[in-house]
């Protein structure tokens, strides 16, 4: 299994008026060829500051990367020139957005918009570039891709506009594509599709996806791997399944349970985790799950718990997982039964 | 976008319609006649010239004239200015105005467009700031406390330029920089707010997400976005322009319209007047047309929505 890319305790704050906000605080997490892994956590936790810090697209200033390293294909893309990146991304790297209705340049052409990344990247002629634009179009079910190349972006739906910007975010076929929220803003049917889509292309191009959302149902239906993130941390990461059936953090705990579930039919309350994140001017100390966790003890104020291995896949940072910790149990509605 | 320019046109064609009838109909209600000392012509004379001009005929038979010479480009002749057509007059001072005007337009829109797009992209810097302070200047200064001291510092004190009258090239340069400033002003204000609008928009993170370099980025993705507005303010402010030369015409003793316009107006030329209200308003019905063809061509959205209907 080869490393597609390699995060390694990556540190990126911005400077405004107020301090440093530090938004990612020391993030490691990688990502192997073919694999999907998705990052989740609650709004603000730095999910979008890491994904967009991979491709180097935070403005600097006012962000700035702090520490840390971004491996990808053997090279640190954490100490790569403004023209090197220009050479990785949408060639190697490609990202997708939230809202498609934002995300697409209202005055140009969906089929200008794909083919100017092939004729960038691909020493493509016009031609050439087209005839893979009307493939792409293709590839993502926009049925007559001949004469919807030529329309703009405000003659597409919703879920039209998001299958076109995956095709842009394709036509290279990078080898990771990072899919922030992708279907966040859509109408729910069509989100399914577009998750099953980008399953589908992923086994036609073989790419490597970084997927960030909200929904644990679209984890579970697409991710291999799972990065949990709280206040600009990884506190836990693992296997889906690891994930979803031996959950070790509080904080994963409490999203699991106020996460919907199929597999239980009876009336168990989606609990909403009571309270909100720490200020990321002024981070504290200890954990930073500590305020609002039940099983919260002394030390964990005071220090934060290191990172320990649950197996060599699944890995966790509580005081819970300390030899010398109470034995607690999740509580019901977190656990899937298997 | 045929559909669109056709519809345009047809807008254009029935404005002026309404705006030609109208004046025609004013210049009938105003009091007082053109004829010059009215009280010490023997009445068979002023029947004479009554007839001579076709104001002895019923008004709607007269309206039928002026529309029929006005589809034909005739304005009809001049009541003080003895056996000249308004319309000669108008094409023998319009070459001015517009060359002063036009080249306003021009001049200060390229420069507006740079200083606007610097200021944006250099956000926050003292390149930011000299624009703001230039576009305050222009917009505070009107054109005519320009052009007057534009004329005495470099036409007379220091004697680079011609300070009056239409002989050469450097005739038109202090006439049109007076009448420009307020349009670098405007067009630069208009640019950079849209342009540091457009540059946090989404899709300029998709744009720079496809490894574009950072000049197609701004100049593909972004000018084109911040153009639109810029657009839609170059009718108005051409129009202003237009109308702002008859004094910097006045200042500069240029042979241009305006010396026609402010004359018939003491004089009560009515055919005069006319002639050159409608002149104006053929002008700017134009400009404006010209303008929606190039937003519609700028934008897709206003081409296409338009075309629908
Ligand atoms: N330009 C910026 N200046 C200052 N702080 C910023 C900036 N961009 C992001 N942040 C901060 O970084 C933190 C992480 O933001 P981020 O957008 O990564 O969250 P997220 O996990 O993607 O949330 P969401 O689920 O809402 O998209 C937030 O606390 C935010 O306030
Ligand atoms: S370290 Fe302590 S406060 Fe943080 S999650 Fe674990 S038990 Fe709760
Ligand atoms: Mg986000």
């Amino acid at each position: 299994m080869t490393k597609v890319l390699d995060v390694k305790d990556l540190h990126v704050s911005f400077n405004t008026f107020n301090g440093e906000v530090q938004a990612v605080r020391g993030v490691t997490f990688d990502v192997t060829k073919g694999e999907t892994v998705a990052i989740v956590g609650e709004s603000g936790c730095g999910k979008s500051v890491t994904s967009q810090t991979i491709m180097r697209l935070i403005p600097n200033p006012p962000g700035f990367i702090k520490e840390g390293q971004i491996v990808f294909e053997g090279q640190d893309l954490a100490q790569y020139s403004e023209k090197q990146m220009e050479k990785v991304r949408g060639n190697d790297i490609a990202m997708i957005f939230q809202d498609p209705m934002t995300s697409l340049n209202p005055t140009m052409t969906v089929g200008r918009q794909i083919t100017e990344g092939l004729i960038q990247h691909q020493n493509m002629s016009k031609q050439e570039a087209h005839e893979k634009a009307i493939e792409m179009l293709r590839l993502v079910g926009i049925p007559s891709p001949e004469s919807r190349i030529k329309q703009y972006p405000h003659q597409f739906s919703g879920g039209m506009r998001q299958r076109a910007m995956i095709a842009i975010a394709l036509a290279c076929q990078p080898k990771l594509l990072i899919a922030d929220e992708p279907t966040t803003a859509l109408d729910v049917t069509i989100q399914a599709q577009i998750i099953d889509l980008m399953k589908d292309l992923q086994n036609k191009i073989d790419t490597s996806i970084i997927l960030i959302t909200h929904d644990l149902g679209v984890v579970a239906d697409i991710a291999d791997r799972v990065v949990v993130m709280y206040a600009g941390k990884v506190i836990e990461t693992g296997k889906l399944d690891e994930i979803f059936y031996q959950p070790k953090h509080p904080y994963t705990w409490g999203l699991l349970a106020s996460m919907p579930r199929l597999d239980q039919d009876d009336n168990t309350e989606l609990l909403p985790i009571p309270g909100s994140p720490p200020n990321l001017l002024n981070p504290p100390p200890g954990c930073p799950f500590a305020a609002r966790c039940p099983h919260a003890m002394k030390v964990c104020t005071e220090q934060m718990p290191e990172t320990t291995e649950v197996s060599t896949t699944h890995q966790v940072a509580c005081w819970l997982d300390h030899p010398l910790a109470p034995d607690v149990k999740p509580p019901a509605g977190a656990v899937r039964g298997e | 976008m045929l559909k669109y320019t056709l519809k345009r046109l047809s807008y254009m064609v029935v404005t002026l319609w309404i705006i030609a009838t109208v004046t025609f109909f004013l210049m009938h209600l105003l009091p007082g006649t053109p004829l010059k000392n009215e009280e010490k012509l023997p009445e068979h004379i002023k029947e004479q010239i009554m007839e001579k001009y076709g104001l002895n005929d019923p008004l709607p038979v007269q309206y039928l004239n002026f529309m029929g010479g006005l589809v034909q480009g005739d304005l009809g002749a001049s009541y003080t200015q003895d056996g000249r057509e308004v319309s000669g007059m108008i094409a023998e001072g319009f070459p001015v105005s517009a060359f002063i005007g036009g080249q306003a337009v021009v001049f200060g829109s390229i420069v507006g467009l740079l200083l606007g797009l610097i200021a944006a992209l250099k956000r926050g810097t003292w390149m930011d700031n000299l624009s703001t302070m230039i576009a305050v200047f222009g917009i505070s200064i009107p054109n005519f406390v320009l052009g007057a001291l534009l004329a005495y510092f470099v036409g007379v004190k220091w004697g680079i330029l011609p300070v009056a009258l239409w002989e050469s090239y450097a005739s038109s340069i202090m006439p049109s920089f007076a009448l420009a400033l307020v349009v670098v002003a405007i067009i630069s204000r208009y640019i950079r707010t849209e342009m540091v609008e457009v540059l946090d928009a989404e899709y300029m993170k998709t744009a720079k997400a496809k490894g574009l370099p950072r000049r197609t980025v701004v100049f593909r993705h972004a000018l084109r976005n911040a153009l639109i507005p810029a657009i839609t303010i170059l009718g108005p402010l051409t129009v202003n322009i237009i109308t702002g030369s008859l004094v910097i015409e006045q200042i500069f003793a240029l042979p241009g319209i305006g010396e026609y316009f402010v004359k018939s107006i003491v004089n009560n030329d009515y055919t005069m007047i006319t002639g050159i209200t409608i002149f104006y308003s053929i002008l700017i019905v134009s400009v404006i047309f010209i303008v929606d063809i190039l937003y519609g061509i700028i934008d897709p959205r206003i081409r296409l929505s338009g075309a629908k209907e």
